[in-house]
Formats: structure tokens, sequence, C-alpha cells
């Protein structure tokens, strides 16, 4: 029974984990392509074409990659967590349901359109269908963080006396307090992805002396949405997600901080240092005082609960790894702002293209915005644990009845050997598109 | 939503099986992979949607079947990125060995596909032991239960079934079947190429060998189900799903004269859609019969969500699907006509 669970969580682990690599970049891609799109219809300045059409070109391999890993997770639902579809399908259902039928209908019917149609359709209709394509990724991710919310602060349910949740107001799944901090944090921090990927392909084109008139065009881009973003994912959206867990789930907020003990006085802010679980301490640990309390109650001295005043019974149960992956998650933030905010300056003194240092490190920055953005749902979700839906439905009562390890095991490899493959092949391809770059696109 | 499913996607199945067997040149298999290229991703969604409001209409059924037909469920999945990746992929590089490897990757998966959803249409009809009842005693809650993928004697009437025995698998060749002349007739419709003129003599000839198969199930049909026609004798209005399967079956014999191309499409769609709702309704109001004494089978009614959960759905569900009408529309229209020249895969 219990290693059966460790599969199943695994499983849902390692898959959600890779199918998220993929939406994050295509949700905020498809806003840069909209807007590049929209300058050239604007500006009718050929390049603002050739950029829209080269980003559209990554945008479906990694759309490609979203679809195919996507459905597994939707799948997984009946297959490893039966009881907790069986007990809460009449809920979460409903967001997911409504993510097919609303969401994923109007996205792969425009991208088709999308990728195909622009001689048949004209340049303004072309823009409408990217603009369709994007507003779809958006809802997807709206219904999604819906679905996710409810399971950190459940609304609008009853219980049954079989154990079943039912719904009881349709309208509550949407003005939950949860989701609307949780999903523009996550678009914010799926819009840094996109960002900093565009602007990454954009210092290689520079630094590599090729195509480096696009390189520019997304140098600028890049830094321009980077740095809104950035903000953004930090404050407002950030905080507002930190003050909803102090609220509601204040011993996940404990063991994000690291914080064993209440301070009297105001709590300090961990910088750096090791949680130490067994001795209930932190170890080597550099922290300034009180601003922890002044972030998230706007006073110094204000009191924030530790780890001893919860009962053991409900602590999250990995406590250092909710640590780190918040920590990772917020520390990459700050460094994100910081090196968009000087590359901005260095773009408004006309200076930025000659600085090297900063192309490079823009371009050795692409893969922390996906470290960033996968330890964000770690924080959430393992903060969550031990529950499945938050004081409601443990995560152990949750597993497919008669599903066996063996199985469970069986398919795990089987994913982990697949998704390794379609990895490769994905780098491989868009490692193509990318040396290929944008002019050769022109006919 | 199964049944659209079935027809949209299910020719994208066909058209992978085609493509194995009958596609020689470099053409053929660029009017096939146009045919299908702009489509198959809208055509999947059904299968995604239909999951969704499968789960939220019918949380129960979905758990119960989803983590029982656990191990054939993840292998469709596997399948199914082996189709996408196989259609997507092969057009990016231009190299002899890539190109064979995602043909054969992409029909490959089409064709099991085929098989596989045949398959389980064998299971819903033939029911499961739902309980996992041993020895007269249940082992799980009554609606749960676990099948691995054949037991030993490939028999659909023992006590250990299992998803794969001779009946599932006689319908799951009817799937292949029926699926690749489905196939063969969309690619007729949408395209201009030399195969056209074979796949009608290829549609013709396996339409008998449909015929044939059809009628064996039939005939073994009341080996699994005593009274397979008990519906029909009650409410005589459920003839009109036979009647349109064979009106579709029939039809399709005359596929060599038909002057419209769409016409062989068209009839194959009846077969399909007739030949899913027949079964629908032979085993109605059940959904998952049970095979054992012990427990009851699921019907539609023990296992729908709650009331107001399932009318707030209603609404939504409306407004959807008018929208999805919408757009499958719009999208027809720009890419209607013959497609040869689309140049899928190739951006
Ligand atoms: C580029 C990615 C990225 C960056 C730089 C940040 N985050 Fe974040 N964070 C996410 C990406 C992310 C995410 C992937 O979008 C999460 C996971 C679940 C969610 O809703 O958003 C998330 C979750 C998340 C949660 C958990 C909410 C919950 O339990 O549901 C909190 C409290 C914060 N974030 C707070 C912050 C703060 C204060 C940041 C300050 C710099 C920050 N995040 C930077
Ligand atoms: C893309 C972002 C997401 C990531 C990276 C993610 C990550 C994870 C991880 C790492 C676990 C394992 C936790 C553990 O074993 O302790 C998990 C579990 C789970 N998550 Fe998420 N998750 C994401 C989104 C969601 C969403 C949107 C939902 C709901 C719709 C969800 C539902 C679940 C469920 C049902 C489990 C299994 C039970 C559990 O172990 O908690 N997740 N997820
Ligand atoms: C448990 C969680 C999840 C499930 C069950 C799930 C399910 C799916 C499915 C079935 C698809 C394929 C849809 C298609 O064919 O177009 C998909 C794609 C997508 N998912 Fe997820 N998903 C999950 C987590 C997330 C999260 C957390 C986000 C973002 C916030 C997200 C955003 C998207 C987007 C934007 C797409 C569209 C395809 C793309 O752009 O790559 N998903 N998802």
């Amino acid at each position: 029974m219990e290693d059966m669970l460790f599969y199943d969580r695994m499983q849902f682990a390692f898959t959600i984990t890779f199918h998220y690599l993929f939406p994050q970049l295509t949700m905020g891609l498809s806003l840069i392509i909209v807007y590049f799109k929209g300058n050239f219809l604007r500006t009718k300045l050929e390049k603002y074409n050739d950029a829209a059409k080269f980003w559209m070109r990554i945008f479906a391999l990694n759309f490609a990659m979203g679809v195919v890993t996507g459905i597994p997770m939707e799948f997984q639902f009946g297959t490893n967590w039966a009881k907790f579809s069986e007990l809460t399908g009449g809920i979460i259902g409903q967001t997911l349901a409504m993510e097919g039928m609303f969401s994923f209908f109007l996205e792969s019917s425009f991208l088709g359109l999308f990728l195909f149609g622009e001689k048949l359709l004209g340049h303004k209709l072309h823009f409408i269908t990217g603009f369709l394509v994007f507003l779809g990724s958006w809802a997807s991710g709206f219904l999604i963080i819906a679905t996710h919310s409810w399971m950190q602060h459940p609304v609008g349910y009853e219980i049954l006396e079989n154990g079943k949740f039912v719904l009881n107001n349709f309208g509550a799944l949407f003005s939950n307090i949860w989701l609307w901090p949780s999903y523009l944090h996550n678009q914010a921090a799926s819009l840094v992805t996109a960002s900093f990927v565009v602007a990454a392909i954009g210092a290689f084109y520079i630094l590599n002396n090729k195509h480096s008139e696009f390189g520019k065009l997304f140098v600028k881009t890049g830094v321009v949405f980077g740095l809104i973003s950035s903000v953004i994912v930090a404050f407002p959206t950030g905080d507002m997600a930190a003050k909803n867990v102090v609220k509601h789930q204040p011993v996940t907020f404990a063991a994000m901080e690291g914080i064993f003990e209440t301070e009297v006085g105001g709590s300090e802010i961990i910088l750096i240092g090791q949680p130490n679980v067994l001795e209930k301490k932190l170890d080597n640990k550099i922290a300034v005082p009180n601003i922890l309390s002044f972030l998230t109650y706007q006073k110094w001295e204000a009191e924030i609960k530790g780890l001893n005043e919860f009962d053991e019974k409900i602590y999250p149960t990995n406590i250092p790894g909710l640590y780190y992956a918040y920590h990772i998650m917020v520390g990459l933030g700050t460094i994100f702002i910081g090196l968009m905010l000087i590359a901005a300056v260095q773009l408004f003194r006309k200076k930025l293209y000659k600085t090297k240092w900063i192309l490079w490190s823009l371009l050795f920055m692409l893969p922390f915005p996906y470290i960033a953005n996968t330890t964000g749902w770690y924080t959430a979700e393992l903060g969550r644990q031990p529950w499945l839906v938050y004081n409601l439905l443990r995560t152990t009562a949750g597993a497919s009845p008669t599903v066996s390890s063996g199985n469970t095991l069986f398919t795990l490899l089987g994913f982990i050997g697949l998704y390794l493959l379609l990895g490769l092949l994905f780098l491989m391809l868009v490692g193509k598109i990318i040396n290929k770059g944008p002019q050769i696109i022109k006919h | 939503m199964l049944a659209v499913y079935v027809i949209l996607d299910g020719y994208d199945f066909g058209a992978g099986i085609i493509h194995l067997f009958f596609a020689k040149t470099e053409k053929d298999k660029k009017a096939i992979t146009n045919a299908i290229g702009p489509f198959w991703d809208a055509n999947e969604v059904w299968l995604i949607a239909a999951g969704g409001v499968l789960f939220f209409a019918f949380p129960t059924l979905y758990a119960s079947s989803f983590s029982g037909f656990y191990l054939p469920l993840i292998m469709i999945l596997w399948l199914l990125i082996f189709r996408a990746i196989g259609l997507e992929l092969r057009g990016q590089i231009h190299n002899r060995m890539w190109e064979s490897v995602w043909d054969k990757a992409f029909g490959l998966a089409s064709l099991l596909l085929a098989l596989f959803f045949g398959i389980a249409l064998g299971n819903v009809v033939r029911g499961v032991n739902l309980g996992m009842v041993a020895n007269g005693v249940s082992t799980q809650e009554a609606h749960y239960f676990f099948l691995p993928l054949w037991n030993p004697t490939f028999s659909p009437q023992t006590e250990h079934l299992g998803i794969i025995d001779w009946f599932t698998l006689l319908l799951g060749i009817i799937g292949v079947v029926a699926l690749s002349i489905h196939g063969a007739n969309w690619i007729i419709f949408k395209t201009n190429s030399d195969l056209n003129a074979k796949l009608k003599k290829v549609i013709f000839n396996l339409n008998f060998v449909l015929l044939a198969l059809v009628i064996i199930s039939l005939l073994v049909w009341h080996i699994i189900e005593p009274k397979p026609f008990h519906n029909f004798i009650k409410s005589p209005l459920l003839w009109i799903f036979p009647l349109i399967t064979f009106t579709g079956l029939f039809g399709l014999f005359k596929v060599k004269s038909f002057k419209k191309d769409g016409l062989g499409f068209l009839f194959s769609s009846l077969f399909l859609f007739g030949g899913l709702t027949s079964t629908v309704a032979s085993i109605f109001p059940k959904v998952l019969p049970s095979s054992n004494t012990v427990n009851p089978s699921l019907t539609l009614y023990n296992v729908a969500a709650e009331e107001y959960g399932l009318s707030v759905g209603v609404y939504w569900f409306a407004i959807a699907i008018v929208l999805v009408a919408i757009y499958m529309v719009i999208q027809y229209k720009v890419f209607k006509g013959k497609m040869d020249d689309v140049g899928y895969g190739e951006h």
C-alpha cells in the first residue's frame, strides 16, 4: 500500500513537472507573438512579421509537446487517483471538463489556422487567430489553477454521508480567494519564462554575430517584457499568494520560511540556512531581523507562528524540500529583477547590445525561469501535503485501490523512458530552428 | 461525444493504417499527411473533452473504469504520443532513415490504436468482474476492479477475465478494418492523389471482410449477452441505429461509382455512428456490465454526479458546444476542398 502510493506520487510528480515545462513557455510566448504580429500590422515592417513567424515555429513545437504530455495528466486522475476522482469528481471534474470544452478546443482549432493559414486568411485575420490561441492558452491556465486552488482552499462544497464532495455553489469556484493571486502569479511567471527565452536567443544571435538584426529586436522585447513580468511576479502577485498561505495554511508558511520557533518581537527573514528537522532548528543561517514580519503584516513586530505551535500530525510531509523549493523560487525571482533592471538601464542608455557581460548573463539565465516555475509548483504542492484537499482529504486516501505497485512502477518507468526520448528530440529540433534563424522563412 | 471522437480521430487512425500498408511513394505519403495534418490535434481534443465530461458527469464510472483498465489506458497514451510525434517530426529533417522511422511509428501506432479501441468496446459489452469477486465474495468495493491484459485461456467467460480474449479481439479487428475504410475515404475526399483509384478498390475489398466480421460478431454476441435484443424489442424505435449501421455498410459497396468524393466518407461515418449507438442501445441503461452475480452492473443512474453539479454543467456545456461547432465550421471552411498543397510539416 505504502509503496504503491509512493509510485503514484512519483509518477504524478514526474509527468506534471515534465508537462509544465512546455505550457509555461507557450502561455507567455503566445502573448509575445501576438505583440510581434500586432506591431507588424501597425508599422508594416517585415521584421516584425518574420519575428512572429520564427517564434510561431518554436511555439508549435512546444505546443505539440504540451498536448502529448498533457493528455496523460488528465487520464492519471482516473487511473492513479481513482478514489480522489470518485470523491471529488463532481467538483474538480467541472473545472477540468470546462478546460477541455472551452480552452483546448479554442486553442487547437485556431492553432491549425494560425500555423498554416497566413496566405489563406490575410494578415488581419491571421492576427486574430493568433490572439485566439493566446486566449485559449490563458483560459486553460485559469481553469487548471481554479482546480488547483480548490484543492488548496476548498469552497462551495458539501460533504455527503458516503464521503463524496458535491458542489453547492458554482460561482464560488471562481471567486475563490486562492484563485486570483495564484493565477496572476502563475501567468506572470509564465511570461518571465517566455521573456527570458526570447532575450536569451536574441543574445545568442548578437554574440554569435548571426541574424543580429533579429538578435537586437529579441533582446529588447525580452528585456522589456522580462522586467515588467519579473516585478509582477514578486509584487503584487507573489506577495498576495504568500499572504493567503499565512492566513489559511499557517503551518505551511512556517515550514516554507524555515521558522521553527515563534519569535517574540517580530520574525527575521532567512536568506540562507539548512533546515534540521530532527533538532528543529536551522543550521548555518544568515538572516535579517524583523523583515519577514514587515513583509507579511506591514508591522515590524507582528508575530508569525513557528512550527512549534502546531501538531506534528499536520506538518507538511517534506519540510526541507518545501523550504528549499520556496527559497530557490524567491531567490531566483530577486536575481531576475536585478538582472532585468540593469539590462533595461543599459537599453535605455543605448549601450545594451555592446555590453557583452549582460548578453552572456541573459544567455545563461535561460534555464533558471524554468527552475523557478518548477520550484514554485513544488512549494504549492509540498506545502499542501499530507492533504489532497486541504484539511479534508488525506493523500493516502486518494489513490486507486486496485492498481498494484508493480503496475504503477512499470508505467512510471515507461513514462521516464518515453519522456527522455521526447526531451532529446525536442532539444534537437529546437536547436535546428534556432540555428536556421528567422530569415530563412522568407521564401 | 465519444462517437464524435471515433468518427473524427478514427479517420486519422485509418489514414495511418493506409499510410503503413499502401503509401509507397513520397507523394502518396505527403498526400496522406496533408489530408489529416491540420485536423488531428483538434480531433484529439474530443478525446480529452470526452474524458473531462465523463469525469465530471460520472465520477464513479470514471474512477472505476480508468483504474480498472489501467494498463491498456496507459498504453493508449503512449501510442497517442508516438502517433503525434511520428506525424509532427517526420517532415522536420529530410533524411531517408529519419523519415522512414517516423512513418513506421505513425503507421503502427495508428494500427494499434484502432485495435485497442475495438478491444475497449468489446470489454464494455462483455463486462468486467466488478468488486473483484473471487469464490463468491467481493475483495474490493463493489464498483472497483482491475483487469490484466490477458489470461492464459483467452476466454470471455471465465471468472478471471483479461482485457484481451477472443471476443474482444474480434471487435478489435473490426475496429481496424472499419477505421481503415474510414481513413481511406477521408483521403479520397481530401486529396487528388494517385492513390485514390487504388484506395477505392481497397475499400471495396475490405468491405466484404467487414461484412463477414460483423456477421460473425453478431452470431457470437449471444454467447456474451443472452438477450441482446431485449431493449430493441421493448422500444422498437431503437432499430433505427442498426439500420444506420447497415445503410453505411451497404452504401460502401458502391464506392467505385460515387461521383462525389465525400460520399464514401459519409457512409463510413454512418457505419461507425450506427455501430456504436446500437451497442449502447443494446446494453442500456448499463454502462459497464458486471460479469459476476454478486455486484450489480454500473448503470447510468448509479454513477452520475449530484444534481446541482450536473444542472450547472448543462448550461456551460451548451454554450461550449455551440462555440465548438463554430470553430469547426471555420476550420473546415478555411481548409476546404483538396489539400494536396498545404505543405503540412514543412514549416
Ligand atoms: C518564474 C517563476 C517564479 C518566480 C520568479 C516566483 N514564483 Fe512564486 N510561484 C511560481 C513561479 C515563480 C509558480 C510556478 O507560478 C507558482 C506555483 C503555484 C502557483 O500558483 O504559482 C508559485 C507559487 C508561489 C507561492 C505558493 C502559493 C501556493 O501555495 O499556492 C508563493 C507563496 C509564491 N509563489 C511567492 C513568490 C514570491 C514572494 C516571489 C518573489 C520573488 C516568487 N513567488 C517568485
Ligand atoms: C504544473 C504544475 C504542477 C506541478 C509542477 C505539480 C507538482 C506536483 C508534485 C511535485 C507532486 C507530488 C507531491 C508529493 O509527492 O509530495 C504533485 C502531486 C499532486 N498534484 Fe500537483 N503539480 C502541479 C499542478 C497540479 C494541478 C494543477 C493539480 C490539480 C488539478 C495537481 C494535483 C495534484 C495531485 C492530485 C497530486 C497527487 C497527490 C499528491 O501527492 O499530492 N497538481 N504535484
Ligand atoms: C494536473 C494538472 C494538469 C492537467 C490534468 C493538464 C491537462 C492538460 C491536457 C490534457 C493538455 C492537452 C490539451 C490539448 O490537446 O490542447 C494540456 C495542455 C496544456 N496545459 Fe496542462 N494540465 C495540467 C497542468 C497544467 C498547468 C498547471 C497549466 C498552467 C497553469 C497548464 C496549462 C496548459 C496549457 C496552456 C496547455 C495547452 C497546450 C500548450 O500550450 O502546450 N496545464 N494540459
